[in-house]
């Protein structure tokens, strides 16, 4: 048995049945980190002692109780989401030395549970990127082809399982962060609904669009880590006093009969042939498995870029001004220099005279396209596109033109806009490179999400596809 | 429509209001950058009609969250003081504000 190369179900199966402990887990994810994560640079800090002490006490909590799936299982977790008396540095300069003296929520419920905890993984600065190129502490590749972007922001967090360094990851997703990476490296990630997981803990981005979710090695994972995650916390007060599924339930039915509504706006301009044939391929899978596919659209969607480029940096001015040098971090001038782009774009367009024309303007126009996406639900069960409009690409190949960069988060960012949940699940590769089917559905349907992308993964088997390192 | 050519100095009121210091080359770039980046957002929202919709802010519709006040223990001093670069008597200490 491989261990690294188990998925979330199968360690626990192995786990439960004895064939394995979470001591041999981890310390075969240790050894394979320290053979692959030098190529990869997936970690930015290793926590080998905390994860052999967690997986003795999983070890013994398996023994003496009645366990959840995810005692003793290793996972990573991206660099933005603290972890108490673990580093945490938001992939910044200028929280390179900084200690949390507690921990987030999401991270705090898997330790719960005693999850191991293998390490903390590589980002964008303050999670603002979609290469992990503006990380300032390290560099990750794309396990697929190591002179391309992992994605981003969650990079690291989605190489890390692609390339089996962790069974599963958690990642966050403001505009894409979670959904995009997880579409560039061939593995699951899953953006909750606004609300459904605290964010109390996660260094704060853009507090009305970050939203913490798992990135994992199948659709099962994914769900059996949000069952986890999920719910309110009383520290957190816009996460939802909502009912909680058990998400694995949603799993295995038949989608024959549901409504997949496919915008015609996600398949235009800008979009990679390669890409577009990818997902009409996994369209025409979905129509093969018996859902109909809906012609429908959202006239707004080129607009969302605009809308989120400027709600987002407004929200990173304020957050960001806590960084004054005196309570926790280093000086200003630490901030990379994307950070500082955005807090000069949010403190533009909030300031004297500008706030109608531009924030509350992007303010109605928010509303504008989350009307579109409320009746085109009334229609549909999900809305099936691409994730991202191209595959991985090089290095350096986007950093000189930021707005380039920015135009390739089209097709995500309106998820993050409405609040509504949205998954990307492997689709297939075109040139050698994963392509991602991104899943939308309405507030708290993530059942509906995990379902479509169950029965699509069962029938095709394109995450079991692994990078050769 | 209003410009959306940022001058130099408009950039260094903003680099001033965002408490950042940049350099000259710095703000050379972010002049060309920003502006091309306000342009792009201004012209695309211009095209959608907003005339009677209302901003919104609340997406999953939650209303006022209240609980009640009650006291219950958090960090203590040291904890809550261990990652400042400062202190003095139990407090942050920072540079004088007023000169």
């Amino acid at each position: 048995m491989e261990l690294t190369k188990l998925t979330l179900r199968e360690a626990d199966e192995a786990l439960k049945e004895r064939k394995i402990s979470s001591k041999e887990l981890t310390e075969a994810h240790l050894l394979r980190i320290a053979e692959k994560d030098k190529q990869l640079g997936a970690y930015l800090t290793l926590t080998a002692e905390l994860a052999l002490e967690q997986a003795e006490k999983a070890d013994q909590r398996r023994k003496n109780e009645e366990v959840c799936w995810l005692t003793g299982v290793p996972a990573a977790i991206k660099d933005i989401i603290s972890t108490k008396n673990v580093r945490t540095t938001a992939g910044s300069k200028i929280l390179e030395d900084y200690t949390p003296v507690y921990s987030a929520t999401a991270y705090q419920r898997l330790e719960d549970v005693t999850t191991v905890l293998l390490g903390k993984t590589n980002l964008d600065e303050f999670a603002m990127g979609a290469s992990t190129e503006n990380s300032a502490l390290g560099k990750t590749v794309n396990p697929w082809d190591l002179e391309r972007v992992p994605g981003g922001s969650s990079g690291g967090s989605a190489a890390a399982v692609a390339a089996d360094l962790a069974t599963f990851a958690l990642g966050t997703d403001t505009g894409g962060s979670i959904r995009q990476p997880a579409s560039f490296c061939n593995v699951v990630g899953l953006k909750p609904t606004y609300g459904r997981v605290s964010r109390y803990g996660v260094i704060a981005m853009a507090s009305s669009l970050d939203q913490v979710g798992p990135i994992a090695k199948t659709v099962e994972d994914a769900a059996l880590v949000l069952n986890i995650i999920a719910g309110h916390d009383k520290y957190d007060s816009t996460s939802a006093k909502k009912e909680l599924p058990d998400f694995t339930k949603f799993l295995g039915g038949k989608v024959k009969g549901m409504k997949i509504g496919v915008p015609k706006e996600f398949f235009g301009k800008g979009l990679q042939a390669e890409v577009k044939t990818t997902v009409e391929g996994a369209l025409a899978k979905l129509e093969e498995l018996g859902a109909s596919l809906i012609d429908v659209s959202l006239p707004t969607t080129k607009e969302a870029v605009a809308v989120y480029y400027l709600i987002m940096p407004s929200e990173v001015s304020a957050n960001l001004a806590r960084y004054d040098g005196i309570r926790f971090g280093k000086t200003r001038e630490n901030f990379g220099a994307e950070v500082k782009r955005r807090i000069m774009l949010g403190t533009y367009a909030l300031s004297a005279g500008y706030y109608d024309a531009y924030y509350l303007k992007a303010a109605k126009v928010r509303r504008v396209l989350f009307n579109e996406l409320q009746e085109v639900f009334k229609r549909v069960d999900v809305i099936a596109g691409p994730t991202s409009p191209v595959l991985p690409f090089k290095f350096g190949e986007k950093t000189a033109d930021p707005l380039s960069m920015y135009l390739a988060d089209i097709y995500t960012v309106t998820a993050n806009l409405a609040g509504i949940p949205a998954i990307s699940v492997p689709a297939g590769f075109a040139k050698g490179l994963p392509v991602g089917l991104q899943l939308q559905a309405n507030h708290w349907e993530e059942g509906k999400l995990l379902k479509v992308a169950h029965a699509f993964e069962q029938a095709t088997g394109f995450s079991k596809e692994k990078p050769k390192l | 429509m209003m410009s959306t050519k940022l001058t130099k100095q408009e950039v260094e009121k903003v680099v001033q209001l965002a408490n950042l210091e940049l350099t000259e080359a710095e703000i050379e770039k972010f002049t060309s950058q920003l502006s091309e980046v306000i342009n792009y957002n201004v012209t695309e929202l211009a095209q959608v009609n907003t005339e009677k919709i209302a901003p919104i802010t609340n997406i999953t519709g939650l209303k006022n969250v209240l609980r009640t006040d009650e006291a219950a223990p958090g960090l203590t001093q040291d904890e809550a003081l261990a990652n400042a670069k400062q202190t003095h008597n139990g407090f942050f200490k920072v540079k004088g504000i007023l000169g």
